[in-house]
């Protein structure tokens, strides 16, 4: 499951392409145009290679820590065949966080300096994890609409430039559409039982309605350098297109449902074929990206005490070859 | 303490300013890559890697990573720096030249040969 990965704006814009060899540029940037892909020993631009560490990296953290809203509802599932789905749910995130770090990997940073980076909140990972699962019903709406905004923005990257990316990401659209199915299924039961039922869905849907419409990453007008990164097919699709493209898929869907959707201004504009929409609230996305949300704190001492407390098993792991001898004297 | 909705998290304890001993290098150890065969009679692919101590385990790792939907009926992990790999930039070495058409089935025309028989030339 994942946004867009966050760019932040203050960081200098600084392309540093005049110190790239013009002549490897053109054949990386051909390369790029014939369709096919970039390898790990392949020549790369700088940048290229800083913003796909950073792109995957947020993406793999994004797995890891989105595991956590979700699996605060395992232990109290609604029945058994719930539990086991979730928990299955739960495992797909985490390999795809495996399979994400392989990818990043290739370029040049460690797996331990990536989980080190964000234990100490050094990366970032998508903001939607910062918000709390108050009830067994948010836990349905993160699965059904956040992996369905996590589809979007995968497919699309999927067809990107870098080959190992978008072969985990191949691997990993897969098992996301188990999650959709078994996140609609679960919001549909829902919303077609009880009024308690139908109250608990629209309650979750107005609490992470916010965090969906920031999920794709802030709009056009305020997202830097997505133009170099669009040409080297790092990024795929703009972030209002990819909202757009959401927006189009489920909004129906969800007034099928008879859900309402907090947002006076949510319409289709017939002329424009586009979506319009209350601008999200910007100034928030920043606030909690940078770690004033209400769950950050948590998230990541939990993740430092899982990683500490594990640290007895990997050792113990890595003397596997030892054996015991009874002592001599 | 954290006091979260999770109750796991709860009961573990956790102090929300705690702090760890950051990673060392190879905590995670080195990797193996993971191949594996779909069905009998395929051959075995390259699916990807994993992290782990030793073969025992990235073979334990490489089935759950990667065959544990059952696309699988066989798995190899082999050390990824036991790996003796080409370099893309040597791709040349793979370029075959036009005069070793006598090693391609395209190279031998024997109908010519077959009908200029049949018409007695």
């Amino acid at each position: 499951m994942y946004g867009n990965a966050y760019i932040d704006p203050n960081e200098k814009a600084n392309l540093i392409l005049a110190e790239e060899d013009p002549q490897k540029l053109a054949e990386f940037e051909a390369r790029i145009d014939r369709g096919e892909k970039i390898e790990p020993k392949d020549w790369m631009p700088k940048e290229y290679r800083k913003q796909l560490i950073r792109m995957i990296e947020q993406h793999a953290h994004s797995e890891i820590i989105g595991a956590l809203p979700e699996g605060t509802w395992i232990t109290r599932a609604p029945g058994f065949k719930r539990k086991l789905a979730l928990m299955a749910k739960v495992q797909d995130e985490v390999g795809h966080a495996q399979l994400l770090y392989s990818a990043a990997e290739t370029l040049g940073k460690s797996r331990e300096a990536m989980i080190n980076d964000l234990i100490t909140g050094k990366s970032k990972y998508s903001n939607v994890f910062n918000y709390p699962a108050f009830t067994w019903a948010d836990a349905c709406v993160i699965a059904w609409l956040i992996d369905a905004g996590a589809i979007i923005n995968q497919v699309a990257n999927a067809k990107g430039s870098y080959g190992p990316y978008c072969r985990a990401l191949d691997r990993i659209c897969t098992e996301e559409s188990f999650h959709l199915k078994y996140g609609h299924d679960n919001v549909v039961t829902l919303a077609t039982g009880s009024s308690i039922q139908r109250d608990m869905v629209q309650g979750a849907l107005i609490r992470w309605w916010p965090p969906i419409m920031h999920f794709f990453g802030p709009s056009d007008k305020i997202s830097q350098h997505t133009e170099i990164l669009m040409k080297w097919k790092v990024k795929m699709a703009s972030n209002d297109d990819m909202r757009q493209q959401f927006l189009d898929m489920y909004v129906p869907k969800i007034w099928d449902l008879g859900l309402s959707i907090p947002d006076p201004l949510l319409k289709k504009n017939t002329a424009t074929n586009k979506w319009e929409y209350t601008e999200p609230d910007w100034d928030e996305f920043k606030r909690v990206i940078n770690g004033d949300g209400p769950c950050n704190a948590e998230r990541l001492a939990v993740r430092r005490h899982a990683e500490e407390h594990g640290r007895w098993v990997r050792e113990a792991l890595n003397n596997v070859g030892s054996k015991y001898i009874v002592p001599l004297a | 303490m954290i006091k979260s909705l999770d109750p796991r998290v709860t009961r573990a304890q956790i102090e929300e300013n705690n702090t760890i001993t950051p990673l060392k290098d190879l905590d995670q150890w080195e990797t193996y890559e993971v191949f594996h065969q779909k069905k009998r009679g395929d051959q075995h692919m390259h699916v990807g890697i994993v992290h782990a101590p030793n073969a025992e385990m990235a073979f334990l790792f490489g089935k759950e990573q990667y065959g544990r939907r059952g696309f699988s009926v066989n798995i190899w992990v082999v050390k990824t720096r036991d790996v003796f790999a080409s370099e893309y930039d040597d791709s040349d070495i793979f370029d075959t030249v036009p005069e070793k058409q006598y090693r391609e089935a395209g190279g031998y025309k024997v109908m010519e040969k077959i009908n200029k028989y049949k018409k007695g030339v």
